[in-house]
């Protein structure tokens, strides 16, 4: 289609950037419309010619290599570089086209925003971020949309800089992901110490035969390859917001509705995911950090599931729900059935964005009120924002034939059939999780929708459907919550789509074992059996378990939840401190750096540096000064008898060469 | 020198007028550098000072340096000296003030100086500077000048050396004339310039008013 | 004949009466600047005894040069002590020690 398809890969990420720069330095010249058409202008584009680079993937036309090279230092050469097959292609049609969406409905949301222009400039840049990262064919590119995406998060996270709880979060935000990023910089750093390369081909073809080499490690022995491997996950945690990195999420809330779902939901925090999964011949080496991941993600899935269930704030249920679905994906990447968790990343960037949007659809009518409880009713009032929660509820709790269904059915079977240790932990942990999934789910749902309206009389007069800008994009995004699944499940479960991508050990394969169980279906008639199957399987039937139960709570009995929360008060105070986490960093960590940084203070800079090396100098000349000005009498005489005798020893010098 | 002094003694060779002359200036000249450093009145150090300038003139017309010798004459006695004279003469000096601990450091001044000598004579005592090593070269041919043969490397090899020297003094008479000079506001002057240059309007300035009148005339 | 030797004895001697004129003079600016120019007859009679040993002229030129200078510098530093002594009234070396540190 094209002749020159580099120009094409160029552009996808460049007409982004220059949307943003446009939109960023020339905001107040070009105005509102000038600022949203430029950016959703080149969002367009990119998100159109990526469907154009998906397709030529598909048709076989794949690319791997430098388009720039930037420095060679010590043999090893920093580029830019492009990695273009199914995974990245993949990435960038979910990116470009979530990014799409948001953007249009951003012009709704944002409507009456002094800072429109700039927001406009940060979502085009986060694009660009983030297709560099997923384009990358290099670790220092992938390091460096690590980085921006991680930077246009924390100026989006605090986009509304007058609120003071948005300043904490997005520096808690920035903070807790530079944990992560230490990981991330030290696992790149160990490649390169092992491999010697930053090149993503170069790195997987020598890594079989490094997978023995091994350093002495507490008393025994681990291979370079898991060190590699975990220190690149505990950036994967940052960034995927896994436990215990996982705090800044539910406050990156206080950013604009639209960049959680966009950056907090949909895209950047599966960052983490896609690493793992395009680093999928690494990890394959090292099953100790297979095992590690399995039970972060299983851990990350469960609990944070549960803190789900007492928040009343709309958007912290669905990012405690965003936190539980990425402990699935990691789950999945543990068991090895990384296509399974990309899967459910690609579906999960829909209905997650999806139920992000449609909450702040809600938030949209409710004026900014974002409490549940203060809702209710919703249902008649705006019944496209309710027809899309559904869709993307039911696709939320993998109702059977929604695209959640498909993945997270696939990765609770390919974690049931891993042998590694801790996939026993987790498949209880992700069965669980289903059950607890439904809850909150249909907790917000009938929050939110149904019951009778809690609102005041005043607001509940103006509660009315959001305007086109808003609906259109969730029911564009609602289309694929429902049939992306079924339209993906047959190529990228069992068709071999990342055949290329992504590296499975046959022991390991556990997606190759659910393949063999359907052995000959195709088509829709294999749909038809996982439906079946489904149906049977004991995660349906949590769901439905979890579904009546929130019915039951929230609509038959709706001083139940009261009750409970009396009777078993210990847990609900546990959940509503979500575990004491932030009370430990706050406690512990913050304090105890702040006591060590003060310590040094104290110490270090005053005491030494100041009082011993500044003011010690000082005082070190001075007084050897004091004692050498006594030579230095002013009177002429003495300087001439110091001529004098300096003469005389120069000649004696003279005498006895 | 014990092993110099011998050899004039045993070569028995009659001292001749210009080992005469050298000897007797050279002992003049250490008696006069002598007298200059120790004498108390300043006048009398700058009339041994000429002395000795006088005596090492003549001992370095033994040396066949006579245009130096002259100049050395010319310029320390006639001029350098004169402008020490008038200097100590101008100035009142207190001297017994600056006589005080005047022999406080003769010993290690004494010491330093034995020492300089002991260690010249260390070195000239080596054979390199004697009779045998180092010969009197023959004097100069009837006709030969000393001036004529000073001028013309002077204003040849060393034309340059020579201009800068000529700056150098000139540097030096500006220097001299900017440090002594000054400005005394008491001091009252004509300046027939400005006396030349005056008009009317300097001096005289035209009022108009109203015209007066007698207040005793009112009641 | 005269030795090259006793020249630089001579020289030697004069060298080293200056040196203690400057050790007992030590207030008297007048008698230290007198001491320097004998300290310079004494190396220009060095000089003018290595010329005429060495049949080389160039020592006489540097005499020359050497006077020109003495001359120029005798001449400078009398004016500073006049200008001292009119500030101060003194040539005292002792009074001026506003240098000491």
């Amino acid at each position: 289609m094209f002749e020159n398809m580099q120009l094409v890969y160029l552009a996808i990420p460049m007409s982004c950037l220059t949307a943003s720069i446009l939109a960023g330095v020339f905001g107040k010249k070009i105005g509102r419309v000038g600022a949203h058409s430029v950016t959703i202008f080149a969002v367009g584009l990119s998100f159109a010619l990526s469907l154009v680079v998906y397709f030529d993937v598909l048709a076989g036309n794949k690319f791997n290599g430098a388009v720039y090279t930037w420095a060679i230092s010590g043999g090893v050469p920093f580029e830019i570089g492009f990695l273009i097959d199914e995974l990245s292609a993949t990435m960038m049609a979910v990116v470009t086209f979530v990014s799409f969406m948001v953007h249009v409905y951003t012009v709704g949301y944002m409507h009456d925003d002094p800072g429109y222009q700039r927001f406009f400039s940060y979502i085009a840049l986060f694009t660009f971020a983030m297709l560099m990262l997923v384009m990358s064919n290099n670790f220092l590119q992938l390091f460096f949309g690590w980085e921006a995406v991680g930077l246009v998060s924390y100026l989006l996270i605090g986009f509304w800089f007058q609120k003071e709880s948005a300043i904490a979060a997005n520096l808690k935000a920035f903070l807790v992901n530079r944990v992560g990023d230490l990981g991330f910089l030290l696992g790149i750093a160990a490649i390169v110490f092992l491999f010697g390369s930053l090149d993503y081909s170069a790195v997987f073809s020598a890594a079989p035969q490094a997978a023995a080499v091994t350093v002495p490690f507490m008393g025994g022995e681990i291979t370079w390859i898991t060190i590699i491997c975990l220190l690149l996950f505990v950036g994967a945690m940052g960034k995927s917001a896994q436990v215990p990195l996982h705090v800044w999420l539910p406050d990156s809330m206080e950013g604009p509705t639209p960049i959680s779902a966009l950056i907090h939901a949909a895209t950047m925090v599966t960052a983490g995911i896609f690493m793992i999964a395009r680093m999928s011949p690494l990890y394959e080496l090292s099953e100790t950090a297979l095992s590690v991941i399995m039970v972060i993600g299983g851990i990350t899935a469960f609990f944070m599931a549960l803190i789900g269930l007492v928040q009343n704030d709309i958007k912290r249920v669905v990012a405690y729900s965003t936190l539980s679905q990425l402990g699935y994906m990691t789950v999945a990447m543990g068991a090895s059935a990384y296509a399974a968790g990309m899967f459910h990343l690609v579906t999960h960037a829909f209905f997650k964005a999806l139920l992000f949007l449609a909450a702040g659809s809600v938030i949209i009518a409710m004026h900014h009120e974002q409490d549940m409880r203060a809702m209710g009713g919703l249902r008649k009032p705006m019944p496209i924002t309710y027809l899309t929660v559904i869709i993307g509820t039911l696709a939320l709790v993998g109702f059977p034939g929604f695209s959640g269904f498909f993945s997270k059915d696939a990765i609770i079977e390919a974690v049931h059939l891993s042998k590694l240790p801790g996939s026993g932990f987790a498949y209880i942990a992700l069965t669980a999780g289903v059950f607890v999934t439904a809850f909150y789910s249909f907790r917000l749902l009938f929050l939110t929708f149904h019951g009778r309206p809690r609102m005041d009389q005043e607001a509940r007069r103006h509660v009315k459907e959001s305007p086109w800008v808003v609906t259109v994009p969730l029911i564009m995004l609602a289309i694929p919550s429902v049939l992306i699944g079924a339209w993906y499940v047959e190529p990228m479960l069992f068709g071999g789509f990342f055949e290329d991508s992504i590296k499975v050990l046959p022991e390991h394969n556990t997606l190759g074992q659910l393949a063999e169980e359907n052995p000959d279906a195709t088509g829709v008639e294999l749909l038809l059996n996982l439906m079946l199957h489904g149906m049977m399987a004991p995660p349906f039937w949590l769901f439905m378990i979890g579904a009546i139960t929130a019915w039951v709570m929230y609509i038959d009995k709706p001083e139940l939840p009261g009750k409970l929360a009396v009777k078993f008060g210990a847990i609900y105070r546990m959940l509503m401190n979500k575990y004491g986490f932030d009370q430990f960093y706050e406690q512990v960590i913050a304090r105890g750096v702040r006591r060590i940084g003060s310590l040094f203070w104290q110490i270090g800079d005053v005491k030494v540096i100041d009082g011993g090396m500044v003011n010690g100098t000082a005082r070190l000349v001075g007084w050897f000064s004091g004692i050498v000005r006594t030579i230095q009498t002013g009177y002429v005489y003495h300087y001439a008898f110091a001529m004098i005798i300096g003469l005389f020893l120069l000649m004696t010098l003279f005498l006895n060469p | 020198m014990p092993d110099v002094v011998p050899a004039i003694i045993t070569n028995q060779i009659p001292m001749s007028f210009t080992q005469l002359a050298f000897y007797f200036f050279a002992a003049v000249m250490v008696l006069a550098s002598t007298m200059v450093i120790t004498i108390r009145n300043p006048v009398k150090a700058a009339l041994f000072l000429v002395l000795a300038f006088v005596s090492g003139a003549c001992v370095w017309m033994t040396l066949e340096a006579e245009f130096l010798a002259i100049v050395l004459v010319l310029v320390y006695v006639g001029a350098v000296m004169v402008l020490f004279l008038f200097v100590v003469m101008m100035l009142d000096v207190n001297l017994t003030r600056l006589r005080e601990g005047f022999g406080e450091y003769l010993p290690i001044g004494g010491l330093v100086a034995v020492l300089m000598v002991l260690e010249m004579v260390i070195v000239l005592s080596a054979d390199s500077f004697d009779q045998q090593n180092m010969p009197r070269p023959e004097p100069q041919a009837e006709g030969y000048s000393n001036t004529k043969e000073l001028g013309r490397l002077l204003y040849t090899f060393y034309v340059y050396p020579f201009e800068l020297a000529a700056i150098i003094l000139l540097v030096a008479i500006i220097a001299a004339i900017a440090l002594t000079l000054r400005k005394r506001p008491q001091t009252k002057y004509q300046n027939p310039a400005e006396q030349v240059a005056v008009r009317r309007e300097d001096r005289v300035r035209l009022v108009k008013m109203a015209a007066e009148r007698r207040k005793d005339n009112q009641p | 004949m005269i030795p090259l030797a006793h020249y630089l004895i001579l020289g030697a001697i004069m060298f080293a009466l200056s040196v203690i004129g400057i050790f007992l003079n030590r207030k008297n600016v007048v008698i230290l600047l007198m001491s320097i120019e004998l300290l310079l007859l004494a190396i220009n009679t060095n000089f003018l005894a290595f010329s005429h040993y060495l049949q080389d002229t160039a020592g006489q030129v540097f005499v020359f040069f050497i006077l020109t200078v003495a001359a120029a510098e005798s001449a400078i530093g009398l004016a500073i002590l006049i200008v001292l002594f009119r500030n101060r009234h003194t040539i005292n070396v002792e009074d001026l020690d506003t240098l000491k540190g």
